[in-house]
């Protein structure tokens, strides 16, 4: 199969390659060089801000003095890291029966429970905003780890569903003629085999909970806003500060960003429901 | 294999998912459909909420900013999936070829897909297309020409351009994806038969990455429905309705104006809409549950 390709062919393919990589990645490569700059710098021409001018770290210094920004960013962590949590510990008995012990509508209500998740959210957000307001957990960071937990519960049963369904059955077979029980099937055999496909689903979820913008834009004010709504504000124009926009946008992607490296492959599985393989 | 027993504790162990995802899906869903029928503002509260038919649907409808909403939502939808889809092949094929520094370029090229919504619409909205301080106003004002305001004079096209800078990652990989299961001895004896690139794409490859491109637009229809936060941060659905999606109307008439029942009316347009695309899509991934 495989055939020798010339050097110069690689070459020419990064070069066609690169130059893409390089503009889409540009606005980000931009504002990374705009948060090291003062606010009078960050509004010079291209190349004035590129060679014409100083670096410095006080826009990142200004963020945190100008609105809490740990708060945000500390609220964004629970969000996500809590709601994945919460729908591990939901998911992994579900997908884990469906995945060993498959009855005859297993099918239709794994279907059925991808379904919900193409339910757009304005649909649903004025009976749940109503709730919020009647039992008073309006801005509440509890409810909306619960919130992202529902809106996230699809996608996790299903990758946890697809990656238990990779573990060969003869090998609890097997285990079961040495005598295992089938407490000892659970955490020896299938437990280790089953722990990097949670990691990876952990992993996206945290991703998409990160990022998720509707609900935490319509159902936080101040209190349990997430870095979503903190780089909302700012949007109004009294607000605008390029070199502080930059760095609060760089704290906020970073981690994101970092961790997407290692989930490109998950991604594809997560949100195609298997329809691509 | 599943004894009776094992069986009854899978039940117990599904359970919780299925009541709750129930749960979110019914409650939910009967409220507005509920809500949708009744004269509802928050606005005035303790006023008597009647039962008063298809009036709100009627109202809905008849405003000019529904169909204004509709017809940009389509623009939208439309316009991002063109670009998403065409730039996405074109990604993937070029991404697909032997080359360096093939980790760094990928995720260099999937990176956009990883930055929140709000940040994207206020980066490009501020540090690009700010017509004064914008990079592309700068470059054009260097260059002699007026700077475009982008978002006075092209607001859609703006808006369809943020959103297809972060879905196009998305299009790519799934693209990326379904192109290195392609057969390569199948391209190879093509090509020593004498196949041009051009018809090898055309009958080769194309028709292998068909199912992977029907999976984008459903899946990116699903979401792109949705889109709200690149609009909230850069327009707020102006100028006028000029950016006004489905969805921002909503918001608007529900959370803005506190019509719930305006709101709610517009709540299952929305869900029959999706529910429509809803459909395709599930056929496809029951399909592929089998195999």
């Amino acid at each position: 199969m495989a055939r020798a390709i010339s050097t110069n062919k690689k070459i020419s393919n990064t070069a066609v390659a690169g130059t893409l990589g390089f503009f889409m990645f540009f606005p980000i490569l931009w504002i990374l060089i705009l948060s090291f700059k003062t606010e009078e710098d960050a509004v010079r021409a291209p190349l004035e801000v590129l060679f014409g001018s100083g670096w410095t770290t006080e826009g990142y210094s200004a963020v945190q003095a100008r609105s809490d920004y740990f708060k945000f960013f500390m609220n964004s962590v629970i969000i996500s890291v809590g709601s994945t949590i919460l729908g591990l510990m939901i998911a992994i008995p579900a997908a884990w029966s469906m995945a060993f012990v498959p009855a005859k509508r297993t099918k239709d209500v794994l279907m059925w429970m991808l379904s919900t998740k193409m339910l757009p959210p304005v649909g649903v957000i004025i009976p749940i905003y109503l709730i919020c307001i009647k039992f008073d957990i309006l801005d509440n960071r509890a409810m909306l780890v619960f919130v992202l937990m529902m809106i996230n519960l699809p996608i996790i049963i299903w990758m946890l569903y697809t990656y238990f369904k990779e573990i060969p059955g003869e090998i609890l077979e097997a285990a079961r003629m040495d005598g295992a029980s089938l407490k000892d099937e659970v955490l020896y055999v299938l437990t280790p085999m089953a722990i990097p496909g949670m990691a990876s689903t952990a992993l996206l979820n945290i991703i998409l909970a990160w990022n998720e913008a509707f609900w935490t834009l319509n159902l936080t004010s101040a209190k349990a806003a997430p870095l979503t709504a903190f780089i909302a504000s700012y949007s109004s124009p009294e607000g605008l500060f390029y070199a502080k926009l930059s760095a609060a946008s760089i704290m906020a992607i970073a981690p994101i960003l970092i961790m997407g490296w290692f989930s490109q492959k998950q991604l594809v599985r997560g949100l195609t429901f298997g329809a691509v393989k | 294999m599943s004894t009776k027993a094992s069986r009854s504790s899978a039940r117990l162990m599904i359970s919780p998912a299925v009541i709750l995802l129930l749960g979110w899906m019914i409650i939910p869903l009967g409220m507005t459909l509920y809500f949708s029928f009744l004269r509802y503002n928050l606005l005035q509260p303790g006023a008597p909420t009647p039962f008063v038919g298809w009036e709100n649907y009627y109202w809905f409808f008849t405003d000019p900013s529904f169909s204004a909403a509709m017809w940009n939502t389509l623009i939208l939808v439309g316009g991002v999936l063109t670009i998403t889809t065409i730039g996405g092949v074109c990604f993937a094929l070029i991404l697909d070829r032997p080359m360096f520094g093939t980790g760094i370029i990928r995720i260099m090229v999937i990176a956009p897909f990883f930055v929140m919504p709000t940040v994207s619409g206020l980066v490009w909205k501020n540090m690009f297309m700010n017509p004064v301080n914008g990079i592309f106003g700068q470059i054009a004002t260097g260059l002699g020409f007026e700077p475009i305001d982008f978002f006075g004079q092209i607001p859609m096209a703006s808006i369809i351009f943020i959103v297809s800078w972060m879905w196009l990652p998305f299009a790519t990989l799934i693209l990326l994806t379904a192109l290195q299961s392609l057969d390569q001895e199948q391209l190879e004896a093509a090509e020593m038969d004498g196949a041009r690139w051009s018809s090898r794409f055309w009958y080769i490859m194309l028709p292998h990455l068909a199912r992977a491109i029907t999976v984008v637009i459903l899946i990116q229809t699903i979401f792109l429905l949705s889109i709200f936060a690149e609009i909230l941060v850069t327009t707020n659905g102006g100028p006028g309705v000029a950016t006004t999606n489905l969805t921002y109307l909503i918001y608007v008439s529900s959370l803005l104006q506190f019509d719930v029942g305006i709101g709610s009316a517009g709540g299952v347009v929305a869900i029959i809409l999706a529910n429509i695309v809803a459909f395709f899509l599930m056929r496809m991934i029951g399909k592929n549950l089998d195999a």
